[in-house]
């Protein structure tokens, strides 16, 4: 018996015990760390001020900022040293290059974009740039005179072209990948993928031989259309394919469980439940197409006058306008290039904002409204399967009640 | 996708009628299988899809080979070794533009493999969710930014600003070959015209057009690192750091060689930028921070207007070469992303 009192379990009275301590701040940036980049900074700034200024005849703007660099890592690494480890050294050091990393990539990219939209500014308050061609206006004439509906007319037939070529081949491609399978498809499968790998200009290469040389086509909208379809099919496949590949299992199980066919379980359950994804893989490979530039300019031929019809005479699109543009040494010109970049951009942007409203469910999400379209679709199924329940019941035949089969 | 049967899912079974009879013997089921016929059609309509996606790409492949291989047969070996490209005197190679393609992905690379990797892992690691939200999808728009307006920055703001840089590279660092500018006769050059139109402008500017496709596979292949083994490495005592060496990196590996690969494929078959910023010449020229070099694809925006059907042919052997290449890229690349521990699906 006194054994067993001995072993007893015994609770350990926390409050003596282990006094609770302050509470540690697990997150967050301590006081020291934010000092040590400031001042870090700070000396870094005087120092590189101090050899441009006064010790070396060191000039330039690039030098000043890759100097006044180096310097801060120097200032960092020595104030960390004070009262840090190495590792904790190294760590420091490695965020702060991360930080560097990131910091110049987007600035960079940012850069990029808002530099064509800030040179693009000057052309953009003339209405008659987004209404008239480049047709009455000569090299000399100022922004008032001349624009690009002929462009954006031709970029819209070109990429509209591709687009009734590619969606319905690029996906039902890919859900011959997805749905069917087979060493066929497979090999379908290794083949859009090595054209992934297709520079743009040798597809613009292969339509200017293979049609334009051989006088099928003329340099056409037409022929920049195809020449675009074969950059923007494989993307497509590529993307659809894996959207596609997202699709769960067990509702397309479920599907073959209820009797459906291959093609019904297609229709109805694989393709809406990606429609999403789709929709976003087709408006990415859009945004690629419409940007391209090299196999349009060896297809489509350049054009000041405006060109609706895409199976002859030249077409010019958005982006081998502002090529074109570029070319000529008139500043009036290069304003004008510098405005249909800005509109392409636009384009660009406006096509992945969409994409990424489209396409920020997964496959299956709902929004709310389709949701209660579904509740309410299947309260109506429901009630119809009730009802048939009810009138075979009250049929009382037990031959149809046993095999509900034949009782349709 | 096949049932338990062997027979393709959605195959209507209908059972003999003579089932009961041969049941009690014990005796395997007989079957008489139809597919219904919209299945049929949609098998037919599918299968021809994936067969005229096939065509068209087998067509490009076909007719560069045999058109490009009639040039190559002409030319021989010399048009490996070959620098200038005059077709109508059989005198063609792709010595140079090669060299200089090449020349120019190696310094895209340098440019975009640093910022892409330590942007990965900036995003992947370091920066908190809200605005990890805001820069994933910006990095992803940089991806679908035409490559025409890379080059309208290249050619109106870049060259005038990097040429300073280039210039005090080779003022500086002239005793590094690569990095030296220098006349025919062995001067070094030093007036600013000397530098415009370089590899190396160009080469950063495809760096800056590459680095998006780079960041998003290596990051994430990075974001796919196990937690338990972050934790693991975090509740040892390492630094984040000290974590990201332990776990992160080696379990993005393929990751990191297949972006970068990727990235690479794009950077040689990139035309229009190039082709804005280059001053084309046909010889080879290691000074990269020298005025004029070369591509393949800019080679072809350049001459398709003028070429007699030989010379055509030419040029698709120049195509033919650089899709090769760039096929062989990509494929180790998504076959390196497949194996590696990280990349399942990519």
């Amino acid at each position: 018996m006194t054994t067993a009192l001995e072993t007893r379990t015994f609770l350990p009275n926390r409050e003596v015990l282990a006094p609770e301590g302050e509470k540690r701040k697990l997150h967050g940036v301590r006081a020291e760390e934010l000092f040590s980049v400031i001042g870090a900074a700070v000396a870094s700034l005087a120092t590189t001020m101090l050899i441009f200024g006064w010790f070396t005849p060191l000039t330039g703007g690039v030098g000043f900022v890759v100097v006044a660099y180096f310097l801060f890592l120097i200032f960092y690494v020595m104030l960390t040293s004070f009262n840090g480890q190495r590792e904790e050294i190294k760590d420091r050091i490695v965020t702060v290059l991360l930080y560097s990393a990131g910091f110049i990539l987007v600035s960079s990219l940012l850069f990029v974009v808002v530099f064509t939209l800030i040179r693009g500014q000057d052309a953009f308050p003339h209405l008659n740039f987004f209404t008239q061609t480049m047709e009455l206006a000569g090299p000399l004439d100022g922004l008032d005179v001349g624009g690009i509906i002929h462009a954006i007319v031709g970029t819209l037939f070109q990429i509209g072209i591709a687009l009734l070529i590619t969606i319905p081949l690029g996906i039902t491609t890919a859900v011959f990948l997805n749905e069917i399978g087979g060493n066929f498809a497979r090999f379908v499968r290794t083949i859009s993928d090595a054209m992934t790998a297709l520079p743009s200009i040798v597809a613009g290469l292969f339509i200017f031989s293979a049609l334009i040389r051989t006088g099928i086509l003329q340099k056409s909208g037409l022929a920049a259309a195809l020449a675009i379809s074969v950059m923007m099919l494989p993307i497509i496949i590529r993307a659809s394919d894996v959207v596609l590949r997202l699709v769960p299992g067990n509702l397309r199980e479920a599907s073959y469980a209820l009797g459906s066919t291959r093609w019904r379980t297609v229709w109805s359950v694989v393709l809406p439940t990606s429609r999403s994804g789709l929709v976003t893989a087709v408006i990415l490979g859009t945004a690629r197409g419409i940007g391209e530039t090299s196999p349009v300019l060896l297809t489509s031929g350049i054009t000041s006058v405006m060109n609706t019809d895409p199976t002859k005479d030249p077409m010019i699109s958005l982006p081998l306008q502002v090529f074109t543009f570029i070319k000529s040494p008139e500043p009036n010109f290069i304003a004008r290039g510098f405005g249909t970049a800005a509109v392409l951009l636009l384009v660009v942007l406006l096509l992945f904002a969409l994409a990424r409203l489209i396409g920020g469910k997964g496959p299956g999400q709902l929004s709310d409204r389709q949701r209660a379209r579904v509740l309410h679709q299947s309260r109506l199924d429901e009630y119809r399967i009730g009802v048939r329940a009810a009138k075979r019941a009250s049929d009382n035949d037990p031959l149809t009640a046993a095999n509900p089969n034949e009782a349709k | 996708m096949t049932d338990i049967n062997g027979l393709p899912i959605g195959t209507v079974v209908v059972a003999n009628k003579t089932f009961d009879k041969l049941a009690s013997a014990d005796s395997p089921r007989p079957f008489r299988v139809r597919q219904p016929v919209a299945d049929i059609i949609f098998r037919a309509v599918a299968r021809s899809a994936g067969g005229i996606t096939v065509g068209i790409m087998l067509a490009v492949g076909l007719f560069l080979s045999i058109n490009g291989s009639q040039a190559i047969s002409t030319a021989g070996f010399n048009f490996l070794t070959e620098q200038a490209w005059q077709p109508q005197a059989h005198k063609f190679g792709i010595a140079a533009i090669l060299a200089g393609t090449v020349t120019i992905a190696v310094i895209a690379l340098c440019v975009s493999f640093p910022l892409a990797f330590g942007t990965a892992l900036l995003i992947s690691e370091v920066l908190p969710a809200k605005l990890k939200a805001i820069l994933i999808p910006l990095v992803d728009l940089m991806a679908a930014v035409p490559s025409v307006i890379f080059g309208l920055w290249g050619v109106f703001f870049l060259q005038a600003n990097v040429i300073p840089v280039s210039q005090f590279l080779s003022t500086y660092f002239g005793w590094i070959p690569f990095l030296a500018v220098t006349d025919p006769q062995g001067h070094h050059l030093t007036e600013p015209s000397a530098f415009t139109s370089s590899a190396f402008i160009a080469g950063i500017v495809v760096g800056l057009m590459v680095v998006p496709t780079q960041t998003s596979v290596m990051r994430e292949a990075f974001s796919q690192a196990p937690v338990g083994e972050r934790e693991g490495a975090l509740a040892l005592g390492s630094t984040r750091w000290g974590m990201i060496r332990a776990v992160v990196l080696p379990f993005g590996r393929g990751g990191i060689i297949g972006g970068t690969m990727l990235g690479l494929g794009r950077a040689l078959g990139e035309t229009i930028a190039v082709y804005m910023i280059i001053s084309p010449i046909f010889s080879i020229n290691w000074q990269i921070l020298q005025s004029g070099t070369n591509s393949v694809s800019s080679l072809i925006a350049l001459r398709y207007g003028e070429s007699t059907p030989f010379g055509l042919s030419a040029l698709m052997a120049a195509g033919l070469v650089l899709f090769l290449i760039t096929m062989v890229i990509n494929f180790t690349a998504s076959s390196i992303v497949a194996r590696s521990r990280s990349g399942a699906d990519s």
